[in-house]
């Protein structure tokens, strides 16, 4: 558990909503993910004077502006950066990270990659929508090979870089996916508070204007049951349904030591020897974040998930012990090393 | 006007004031360790002192080679020193190379002193040389002392049993012995500083001592052969007190360590390595129990993103670097600006642009200081014109950061942040301490927050997250004036950039009075200047004031804003000269802020003014 978490602070979904007007284009997907971070923070028990939303810049990172707590709306790609000053001069405030595929993942990832390889303790929320919104729909880096758009109007022949793998590649200790509209984000986003250390959720969010329904394979209420593979700690990676052509599970493929899918007879999971998820397992987090989609279906909800020290406690805390016991007067500090007096 | 090398004075004194001594010898000869312990010395003798360390940007160029030259010059004397003097009168040449890059500088009739051991064949092609200076009378112009200091050495170390090339390191001690012998400095300092330096290898110590004694020895004896002989400066006659010495690097890290406490704040140092400023972040590092956290970040700009971060949150964010490194931070300044939260940018100046010369001085940064940024994006900018100003200059950055919510720029450069002087030690107790002031409740008339009301300074209240209550949004996007709440609108933007740019222009009002360093407060010539300059032009005034011209010096630390009665004082002078090492930045800057007729001199060699260039640049301007 993280145990910066405020114990007993009672607020409602209300107390987070500021007197902000909000300015997304209606039935953008970020109206949704709003909502359910408006409604998790109260039930993680945050306290709104210790809670700080720190963004970069893109649609995503509007964010702060619409929540009633501490924000800081930064400068592009930078807000990890922002963040890590924040939380070390102050480890006792809350921090969310807002951003994007083209905030995060492009002109940012170098921060972003940094954070995460030094375990700041904080929550990484990357809004991938696929597309630069803001600046009008140009191809980003999350963008679908052959993406058209205005600087590509032949389509774009640059692969798409992905997020959860590039996270787990700088070595982040919790991984997650969800996106927009999902009933089941708030919990991912609690499970990512709970984790102490960097969180790195990927939220695959819908953006109306530019990127339409880019999501809807798997995202669609519509035979989701076949594309979404929600993870659970100790449960079987089962998808599908009687209804749709039977269960179905993810197994390993021992020969080509790769994930397979495998048909689940009479509800017989273990017969078929489908994986018990297990949020500590690294390798197989390695499978899940790279499982292609459509052979497979996208696998959601908490993929990674095992602790590793802070940077904050490790960085205060070897500065704490090499402050013990040291004489701190200024004068005796102006003075070191070799001195002489000159006399009257 | 185009730089005019000096010519080396003529005059050699009979009694000297001052001496120039040069050590130059190949990147791994320990030429900056030789300089720095003979600094040491001469400070602890009671001379006053500046120096000067010019080295490769190469970590270990390869051996021999011209460009792999290092080398430490530094003016002594028994009277005040401003600079690390013009053209040595000694030069210590460890190798062929050594001599060939450094002997046009030293004066006629200086001496130079030459290991004749490195001057073999190979050696001697790696320098350019057809045929041995030392024998080809090349050199008759100097006094020339040249005896094999490397087989001397070995000599002197040989019951140590240490292998050759170990053995040759020792070399740079046992030329500092017939140093410490020449100018009649006492070794003790010397054999403690080594001992405990090889605490944990007492032969290589013992080995270091005896070759430092051997050099001694080797004087005395050579002193029979005349062409050596001990030389003694009197202390300079300094206030009483207590003093050290002090590089600028280490002069800034006080300061702001100095500043933080004055303004009753933690501070946050987020640096990235870079030459010449990463020895701050060093300095700094040691210096947790002065309530300091420092932070290498993975970039320039994350190193001042995290600054603005610890501002934000209530610390004071300090980052640092130099020309390249501050061109990426530039879009981060404005955000600080934007959000009117204090930090501190030092900027240790080099030669540019792009990686320019990383290991050479230059004030070429002076533009990108004040107007280097998208927008309009006022900041409070000032220089230090010596390693001592150095810290004076740092608690300053600290108070206008703080008092005004801005980001300041402090400008030091290479030389300075390298080069060492005595300084006497100052009483914290002696500065008026400026406590930074946290929001604590709800400033707005009717109980509402406002984040960017203003202060009679123009200043909005500082706010840390975690104050319950007060939760409010900032960010680098215009604002509304008061509440801080996203507002493009007209009136809004002019609103806050005329606030952004009152403010700026206020710290004016909180600054002293611009003073004649030297000289009168009219008269035909002022000659104008900033930074590191002093040195060179103090004395460069001094001696033309001595010859009866009628010159003043001015030196101005408030780049951004000036002192408010700069322009009034410029006015009343005939002529204004405005001697810098780039091509006439601040010269411009005073153009367009008093229109006055300002003259530039420049220099941009990477090296600093000597005095005689700007002697010359005087009588040249008084013609």
């Amino acid at each position: 558990m993280n145990d910066m978490t405020p114990i007993g602070v009672t607020t409602t979904l209300k107390d987070w909503e500021s007197d902000q007007e909000v300015r997304w284009c209606p039935g953008c997907g970020d109206y949704a993910i709003l909502k359910a971070v408006q409604r998790t923070l109260p039930e993680i028990g945050a306290d709104p004077a210790k809670t700080v939303f720190v963004s970069g810049i893109g649609c995503s990172s509007r964010f702060p502006y619409y929540v009633e707590s501490y924000g800081f709306h930064t400068i592009h790609g930078r807000a990890p950066a922002v963040a890590t000053g924040i939380k070390l001069s102050n480890p006792e405030l809350d921090i969310w990270l807002i951003t994007g595929d083209g905030d995060g993942m492009s002109i940012g990832g170098n921060h972003t990659m940094h954070l995460i390889r030094r375990n700041l303790n904080c929550q990484i929320m990357l809004f991938n929508n696929e597309i630069y919104g803001l600046t009008k729909g140009q191809y980003s880096p999350t963008s679908r090979l052959g993406t058209t758009s205005p600087t590509t109007p032949l389509g774009s022949v640059d692969r798409p870089a992905s997020p959860c793998a590039f996270a787990l590649g700088a070595g982040a200790r919790f991984i997650a996916r969800g996106f927009d509209v999902s009933k089941h984000l708030p919990e991912v986003l609690k499970a990512a508070h709970a984790h102490k250390g960097a969180a790195f959720i990927e939220i695959f969010q819908n953006c109306i204007v530019y990127n339409k329904d880019r999501f809807e394979d798997f995202a669609a209420p519509k035979g989701a049951e076949d594309r979404q593979l929600w993870l659970k700690h100790g449960e079987p990676m089962l998808f599908g349904s009687e209804k749709t052509g039977g269960i179905k599970g993810i197994a390993l493929d021992h020969e080509n030591l790769c994930l397979k899918v495998v048909d689940v007879v009479d509800r017989d999971w273990q017969a078929a020897k489908v994986i018990v998820h297990d949020v500590t397992n690294r390798s197989v987090a390695h499978m899940l974040v790279e499982l292609p989609f459509g052979a497979f279906p996208m696998a959601l909800g908490v993929i990674y998930d095992d602790p590793r020290p802070t940077y904050e406690d490790a960085l205060l805390g070897q500065d704490a012990t090499a402050r013990e016991g040291k004489d701190t007067s200024l004068a005796h500090l102006l003075a070191k090393g070799q001195t002489w007096t000159v006399e009257d | 006007m185009a730089t005019q090398l000096a010519e080396p004075e003529a005059s050699s004194q009979a009694s000297p004031e001052s001496v120039v001594i040069r050590f130059a010898g190949d990147s791994g000869d320990g030429m900056q360790l030789t300089g720095g312990q003979f600094t040491l010395s001469t400070a602890l003798s009671g001379n006053d002192l500046a120096t000067f360390p010019d080295f490769p940007a190469e970590i270990r160029a390869p051996q021999g080679t011209l460009f792999g030259v290092s080398a430490f010059q530094i003016n002594f004397g028994s009277t005040e020193i401003d600079t690390a003097g013009d053209a040595p009168d000694v030069l210590v040449a460890m190798n062929p190379a050594a001599l060939k890059t450094n002997v046009g500088a030293l004066k006629p009739g200086g001496l130079i002193i030459a290991d004749s051991g490195e001057f073999t064949k190979r050696n001697l092609e790696k320098a350019h040389y057809a045929a041995s200076p030392l024998e080809d009378g090349s050199l008759a112009k100097w006094q020339l002392l040249a005896f094999d200091i490397s087989a001397q050495t070995l000599e002197s170390v040989k019951p140590f049993g240490l292998g050759n090339k170990e053995a040759l390191r020792c070399k740079n001690m046992w030329t500092l012995g017939l140093a410490l012998w020449m100018f009649d400095r006492d070794r003790q300092p010397l054999v403690d500083w080594l001992n405990a330096k090889f605490r944990k290898n007492p032969v290589l110590a013992e080995a270091n001592i005896a070759a430092l004694n051997a050099g001694h020895a080797y004087g005395e004896t050579a002193e029979l052969s005349g062409s050596l002989h001990k030389v003694h400066l009197d202390p300079v006659e300094a206030p009483a007190g207590l003093y050290r010495t002090i590089s600028g690097a280490e002069a800034v890290a006080l300061g702001l360590v100095m500043g933080a406490k004055l303004a009753d704040l933690q501070m946050f140092f987020g640096g990235y390595p870079i030459t010449p400023a990463s020895s701050i972040l060093h300095y700094l590092a040691t210096m947790k129990e002065f309530g300091v956290t420092t932070f290498q970040a993975e970039d320039e700009i994350a190193a001042i993103a995290s600054a603005i971060g610890a501002s934000y949150a209530g610390h004071l964010g300090v980052t640092s670097s130099s020309g390249p490194g501050i061109a990426l931070k530039g879009e981060a300044m404005g955000l600080a600006v934007m959000t009117e939260l204090p930090l501190v940018i030092v900027n240790s100046q080099r030669g540019g642009p792009s990686t320019g010369l990383p290991t050479k001085t230059e004030q070429s940064d002076l533009y990108q200081a004040v107007y280097g940024r998208n927008g309009d994006t006022p900041m409070p900018v000032i220089a230090a014109r010596s390693p001592g100003d150095a810290f004076e200059c740092a608690i300053e950055a600290c108070r206008i950061a703080t008092q005004y919510m801005t980001p300041v720029i402090l400008l030091t450069d290479g030389y300075i942040a390298n080069a060492a002087e005595p300084w006497k030690v100052p009483d914290p107790a002696a500065y008026a301490p400026f406590p930074a002031r946290f929001l604590t409740t709800r400033n707005g008339p009717d109980g509402n927050l406002l984040p960017y009301a203003r202060d009679e300074k123009g200043a909005r209240p500082w706010i840390k997250p975690g104050t319950p209550g007060l939760m409010h949004r900032i960010g680098g996007i215009e604002k509304n004036p008061g509440t801080g709440n996203l507002d493009y609108s007209p009136a809004a933007h002019q609103a806050m950039t005329d606030a952004r740019k009152a403010k700026v222009d206020g710290v004016a009002k909180g600054i002293p009075a611009q003073e004649v360093t030297l000289g009168e407060e009219r008269g035909k010539l002022a000659v104008v200047g900033w930074g590191s300059t002093f040195g060179p032009i103090h004395q460069a005034v001094r001696r033309a004031r001595g010859r009866g011209l009628d010159v003043s010096h001015i030196h101005v630390r408030h780049i951004w804003p000036l002192p408010e009665n700069l322009g009034d004082l410029l006015r009343g002078y005939e002529r204004i000269l405005v001697p810098e090492m780039n091509t006439g930045q601040f010269k411009t800057v005073l153009r367009d802020q008093f229109l006055v007729d300002a003259k530039p001199y420049n220099k941009t060699s990477g090296q600093p003014f000597t005095i005689a260039e700007i002697e010359a640049a005087i009588e040249g301007a008084l013609a």
